[in-house]
């Protein structure tokens, strides 16, 4: 970074973060999400060859979810060092906070045709607990999504950064962490309604969920989502705050010596990654229909690493390929080899992690570093494959 | 390499000469109090690992604008002692002052660092996967907290003083270079260019010029001892041509405790210094 205008707005250099280049394929991705999704979906007629089926859309806007959280993962991981294996627990709080107020959307459209969600009726509850005090309002689901994984992530984050917990020790109490939520959640008592979760939703601000109009607004919300991700992910790694964050992962006694503290910057980018993590959540789960503790099993935790290590880490958009390869090839495996789904996954990962130490992003750069350099004489590898840095 | 060389430091910083005031002074919280002249006392240090005593009982004081050498065999706890000083680990018993008021076995390293400690390690610790540009903009004096860093931008005046660091230390034409690719000489030097971009007060130098090529490690001295006066340095050393080049007092450490200090003649003509460095 060379001496720039102190006083250029922040809107602007939060811009600046995507190059030209960046900002069209934005822009295609936007036009490809609010104009050609709806207008292939809503407008075409189902036997029209290029009509989008609900099964497409729904898989695709479950991917984009991923796709957030795969970005949320590499800032923590691929730029800070810190490898979480709990990132599960933030996305389904996310889902959760959202999911309390799709559930009391259902009104007395239940089963049991009460006030109260179906299963609190189940376990004969007369009233709604106190946390759920609120729950009804769009709004207050807001906050809920924003500011409950944020304080949990906050917490932890503190005594484990402050104990100064690195490595494969904090790796493993992060997935004791989200282990422990969830069988916490499992219990009825919780109040969350058990192994069932959330499910049955029937509206969203009084809109049929299941409506294609709403399916393509939650469509578009993503996408968006993922593209604000990215822009604040860019901004912030490009930043002199992303360049403190890499060198803690590279030299953390030295970050200190210098005069940084590492437990606030590690601290600042934890608990950002966790809400990320929940905004992504919090648009999932209408357009699955359903959360459950199982989003907090130690296994979709490690699958979120995956994706980021297939894709690239340290590369921003390398995750999100990450998210949609695995995502992709997880649905076609498990329609035609069920069973073969866990040796493949637990495969790739190792694939990528002994050759593809920069996941598929890296192999491109590479392949195109050697295009180039042909006849000159390589001395040195280019500033960007060194650094890793993407589009 | 003369002082006109040197980037701007502590010259003209008025906190330099803080507490001269004839009849008592006020210090504002972390102002380094230099009203006797020494500004780092460590009084019976004892650290141990496991039993095994690394400092015993270690007293040793730095005055202002000194260039003091440490020496001593494997073992004597060099290394720990500027652990100590830097709030890697801290004392089982003893004081550590910097100047007359600050207590540092009561901070963190970072806050150490900000009251104008600055260290270099044995092993060259850099970020070798930034610029050399980004290495000395990362270190330079500035507000280091989350918030200042999220929104800071560069200003001309930073410009300026990262180009005369690199200058100073010969790698402006690197500047673009990632720093892992530099070598062994060039990256001590910008671990050096790094302490110079904070501004201390006090450096220490854990065996600086180790790889350094013979004409490295003269300018090397060349530059400590231009800095000297201003700033405070400790420098630990067993290459006795530099520590002769440099010339100033010695410290001679053994088994945790200060076994003799004087000029180097003097040092090396102690009967008990002969002995723990040739064996009885």
């Amino acid at each position: 970074m060379r001496p720039s205008p102190a006083r250029t707005p922040f809107i602007v250099r939060l811009g600046a973060s995507f190059d030209a280049r960046g900002w069209r394929l934005s822009g295609l991705f936007a036009a490809f999400a609010l104009i050609a999704v709806p207008v292939m979906h809503l407008a075409l007629p189902a036997d029209h060859p290029l009509h989008l089926s609900t099964w497409f859309i729904t898989l695709v806007g479950k991917i984009l979810c991923y796709a957030i959280v795969a970005v949320a993962m590499d800032l923590i991981w691929g730029y800070g060092g810190i490898l979480s294996l709990g990132h599960g627990l933030f996305f389904a709080l996310g889902g959760y906070g959202f999911g309390m107020y799709l559930m009391r959307q259902i009104g007395r459209d239940g089963s049991y045709q009460s006030d109260l969600p179906d299963f609190m009726v189940f376990l004969d509850w007369k009233e709604l607990p106190w946390f759920w005090v609120g729950s009804d309002s769009f709004l207050w689901a807001v906050l809920l999504v924003l500011v409950v994984p944020a304080l949990i992530a906050f917490v932890f984050g503190y005594f484990a950064f402050r104990s100064r917990i690195k490595g494969v020790y904090f790796s493993i109490i992060t997935q004791a962490l989200t282990y422990a939520a969830m069988l916490l959640f499992f219990r009825n008592e919780t109040g969350f309604g058990g192994n069932n979760g959330f499910t049955d939703f029937k509206r969203i601000l009084g809109h049929p969920i299941t409506a294609p109009e709403t399916r393509v607004v939650l469509f578009a919300l993503s996408a968006l989502a993922l593209i604000g991700t990215l822009l604040l992910a860019r901004y912030l790694v490009r930043s002199k705050f992303g360049r403190v964050l890499t060198a803690i992962r590279d030299a953390e006694s030295r970050v200190m010596f210098i005069g940084y503290n590492p437990l606030w910057y590690k601290l600042f980018v934890w608990t950002l990654s966790a809400m990320l993590c929940a905004v992504a959540g919090a648009l999932y789960v209408p357009q699955v229909g359903i959360i459950n503790p199982s989003e907090m099993s130690v296994g979709n935790s490690i699958e979120i690493a995956i994706w980021v290590a297939v894709g690239g880490r340290g590369t921003l958009i390398g995750p999100v390929i990450g998210a949609f390869l695995v995502n992709l090839a997880k649905s076609w495996f498990t329609v035609s080899f069920p069973e073969y789904w866990l040796f493949f996954l637990g495969t790739l990962f190792i694939v990528a992690t002994l050759y593809l130490p920069q996941g598929v992003v890296g192999l491109w750069l590479r392949l195109r570093a050697r295009r180039r350099g042909k006849g000159a004489a390589a001395g040195e590898p280019p500033a960007a494959v060194a650094k890793g840095v993407g589009a | 390499m003369n002082a006109a060389d040197l980037p701007p430091t502590n010259g003209d910083n008025p906190d330099w000469d803080s507490g001269t005031a004839e009849l008592g002074h006020i210090l504002k919280p972390g102002q380094l109090d230099l009203s006797h002249k020494v500004i780092l006392y460590l009084d019976d240090i004892t650290v141990s690992f496991d039993g095994f005593r690394a400092l015993n009982k270690l007293s040793l004081t730095i005055d202002a604008g000194e260039l003091r050498c440490i020496i001593g065999p494997n073992g004597a706890g060099k290394t720990t002692m500027m652990d100590v000083i830097t709030g890697k680990t801290r004392p089982d018993e003893g004081t550590v002052f910097f100047g007359q008021t600050i207590d540092l076995t009561r901070l963190s390293e970072p806050e150490i660092a900000h009251m104008g400690i600055g260290r270099k390690f044995q092993k060259p610790t850099i970020f070798e996967n930034h610029t050399v540009f980004e290495n000395l903009e990362l270190a330079m004096k500035t507000d280091k907290r989350v918030w200042r860093s999220l929104f800071a931008t560069l200003d001309s005046a930073a410009g300026d003083r990262i180009a005369e660091t690199l200058q100073l230390i010969r790698l402006t034409t690197d500047a673009d270079r990632l720093a892992g690719l530099l070598s062994h000489g060039q990256k001590q030097w910008l671990e050096i260019g790094m302490l110079l971009m904070q501004e201390p007060k006090l450096l220490l130098l854990d065996e600086p010029v180790a790889g350094m090529t013979d004409e490295e490690t003269e300018r090397t001295g060349e530059l400590f001892l231009s800095l000297a006066g201003r700033h405070s340095l400790v420098v630990v050393e067993h290459d006795m041509a530099f520590v002769k080049q440099l010339g100033g007092k010695v410290t001679v450490l053994h088994e945790g405790s200060v076994l003799a200090e004087g000029s180097l003649e003097e040092v090396q003509a102690d009967q008990r210094v002969i002995e723990v460095y040739l064996g009885r």
